[in-house]
């Protein structure tokens, strides 16, 4: 299997999971960053993110499952032409190489999110997998991911013999993830818009690899929504991590929004502050006829999360930092001095 | 596992679905979290800490509303039902009325009427507009507001069984002159037939009296809707005998409600599309009984304010 965006927290959790399953024989990860996680068995390859090596690796160790979790949703971690670049380009040739003549590759499962379809007033209350967005997206990330949605598309169309998968997660809360809104819950006051107590649906980190994983041994071709069971009202997913909120204009809230992002106040970029107005539910039922049971709903979710805050407030953050060394994971890897059991 | 007679055939796959992919990775999958599953889906209703549904809607905020509007509802409107029976007393139904009055009163009487003989809650399907007020939009949806799509009403009605109300006339139906009052608009492209035929649920009209007299609309400003963004602007009688104040207060008419026995359609559910002049012929039949029953009403409609 191959897992790309190897550098990112998802990639290097996911390989962290598949290396416990004894089906997955090789794992080979991909990214110009190093692993975030120790890993014992996962063969780490430098490579741009115009993936223009993929085809040669792919070649060489008769690869038959990609995982494509290097798709940048969280539009505070890159901007601009390199988010661009990764997401479209990026994607476009991942997909290339995995479709070329010859390739030995049967399963594609790629890590999207509930962001494509935008939040408006005109919204149904849960997206189903066939709605499409009301509107055309205004944000660089949100028009990324259309984008990548029409290659996966045609990707499957042209190649019948692969599965493809795409997964849409909406919002991750968790103990060790870091996204806009983890930073926005770590502050004195979380952000809200003045008179909109819209729904909101989480996803827990665990269902995130859970659903990956098991989309990479089961055989789930299609589009899927995964997010937490149930709505809860953003009021609510305040009070329950603890946290006042603070009301921000509910007219030209951007504007008001860009000097306090500006001064490192406000963490939300314009996709998430969006979310504060109107809120977005999705449909999750396909995902779960296919097999896939979740081990948290939207407000498990949340209280997970608070739990995990409220350790963090008493010990300082507990996560381990992990540096890779590569002269030290290939000793353990290829020496022959190593014993590894089993053999 | 219960006993089974000899001979019984096997019983069905349980019900709970299996982790279980085509290799086998039950324990393998499961070992990936360190921690076992805390949260049992039973557990989530402990957890909260309002009592906001998956439409917005919250029975505590709808009491205290119920609790301010009763005395409007008793003493204002006086509103009187006849044929309550025609309600389902469990599951889906699609409740429709004739619609009317400027600024309509006609949703929260039969809205706030049902929920206090029968005790169960409906949603309100309306125009999408609200979502985007601020404040207004809130609590309108914490009342039991739910933006009028199909996708949504279908929710509503068939996985949830609760009962809905919409007005098919939509906007048309308060937006006419006080000079076409109790004559019912188009019913849309009857859009709520193929909604309820979907559902599997019958529709059941209920004809209102009293509502055209509570706000009168005299004169529709084409330039005011333009500029508020709206669907009409109405100057009405109110407006004109207590200014701005009238936006919000409505004449004391006498509410009267009668429930016609519902519709069912002998269609079969969950079918991608439906004969569009079937749903047509449906809609136009059940406006034209609601139409009649209106006029059967005013026939033996003594008075404005008295009933």
């Amino acid at each position: 299997m191959l897992v790309t965006g190897l550098g990112s927290f998802w990639g290097s959790r996911l390989a962290q999971a598949l290396e416990q399953l004894d089906e997955v024989e090789v794992i080979i990860g991909l990214d110009t960053r190093e692993p975030r996680l120790p890993l014992e068995r996962t063969e780490f390859v430098r490579a741009d993110s115009s993936f223009s090596i993929l085809n040669r690796i792919v070649h060489a160790t008769q690869i038959d499952t990609i995982l494509h979790t290097h798709l940048v949703v969280d539009s505070t971690k890159m901007r601009g032409r390199a988010l661009h670049e990764t997401n479209v380009i990026g994607t476009m040739n991942l997909l290339a190489a995995a479709g070329a003549a010859g390739s030995p590759v049967r399963k594609v499962i790629v890590k999207s999110s509930t962001l494509v379809y935008g939040s408006t007033y005109q919204d149904p209350y849960f997206f189903r997998e066939d709605m499409q967005r009301v509107h055309s997206p205004r944000t660089r990330v949100e028009r990324s991911l259309g984008e990548v949605a029409g290659f996966v598309r045609d990707f499957a169309e042209d190649n019948p013999h692969v599965v493809v998968t795409k997964l849409r997660f909406s919002n991750v809360l968790g103990d060790d993830i870091d996204t806009p809104f983890t930073k926005a819950f770590r502050r004195p006051v979380v952000p809200e818009i003045f008179g909109f107590d819209p729904r909101m649906q989480f996803t827990h980190e665990d269902d995130v690899i859970g659903a990956m994983v098991y989309a990479a041994l089961d055989e789930v071709p299609g589009v899927y929504n995964v997010a937490g069971d149930g709505t809860l009202p953003w009021s609510e997913v305040c009070a329950i991590v603890g946290k006042p909120r603070a009301p921000l204009a509910p007219v030209f809230t951007d504007l008001a929004a860009r000097p306090l992002r500006a001064a490192g106040l406000l963490d939300l970029p314009t996709e998430l502050l969006g979310l504060l107005r109107y809120g977005r539910g999705v449909d999750t039922s396909r995902f779960k006829r296919a097999g896939y049971r979740y081990r948290y709903s939207s407000v498990g979710t949340v209280h997970a999360f608070a739990r995990s805050l409220r350790l963090e407030k008493t010990i300082g953050d507990a996560r381990p930092i992990y540096r890779y060394e590569r002269d030290v994971e290939e000793f353990f890897r290829h020496s022959p001095a190593v014993v590894h059991e089993g053999d | 596992m219960p006993d089974r007679p000899p001979g019984a055939p096997p019983e069905a796959a349980p019900s709970t679905i299996d982790l279980t992919g085509p290799n086998g990775a039950t324990t393998d999958a499961r070992a990936l979290v360190p921690v076992p599953r805390e949260q049992e889906p039973e557990r989530d209703a402990e957890l909260r800490r309002s009592d906001v549904d998956n439409w917005g809607r919250s029975e505590r905020m709808r009491q205290l509303a119920r609790s301010i509007y009763d005395p409007i509802y008793t003493n204002w409107f006086r509103a009187e039902w006849e044929g309550l029976e025609h309600i389902p007393r469990r599951g889906g139904a699609l409740l429709i009325a004739n619609h009317a009055g400027a600024i309509p009163s006609d949703a929260p009487v039969i809205m706030h009427g049902i929920e206090k003989e029968l005790g169960r809650p409906v949603y309100g399907l309306a125009e999408n507009l609200f979502r985007a007020v601020p404040v207004i939009g809130t609590l309108w949806a914490r009342g039991g507001g739910v933006a009028a799509h199909p996708d949504n009403a279908y929710r509503i009605l068939h996985d949830e069984q609760q009962l809905a109300l919409v007005f098919p006339e939509g906007t048309k139906g308060p937006g006419k002159h006080y000079r076409d009052r109790y004559r019912l608009r188009r019913f849309g492209r009857g859009g709520f037939v193929a909604i309820a035929m979907r559902a599997g649920v019958p529709v059941v009209p209920v004809a209102v009296v009293g509502s055209e007299e509570t706000m009168p609309l005299i004169y529709r400003s084409a330039r005011g809707a333009k500029l508020l963004n709206v669907p009409y602007f109405p100057v009405t009688a109110n407006m004109m005998l207590l200014g701005p104040l009238g936006l919000l207060t409505p004449f004391p008419a006498k509410f009267r409600l009668r429930v016609l026995p519902p519709v069912h359609f002998d269609v079969a559910p969950d079918q991608e599309r439906y004969s569009r002049s079937r749903v047509m012929e449906e809609a136009e039949r059940i406006r034209e009984q609601l139409q009649q029953a209106v006029f059967e009403m005013l026939r033996a409609r003594r008075s404005v304010w008295f009933g």
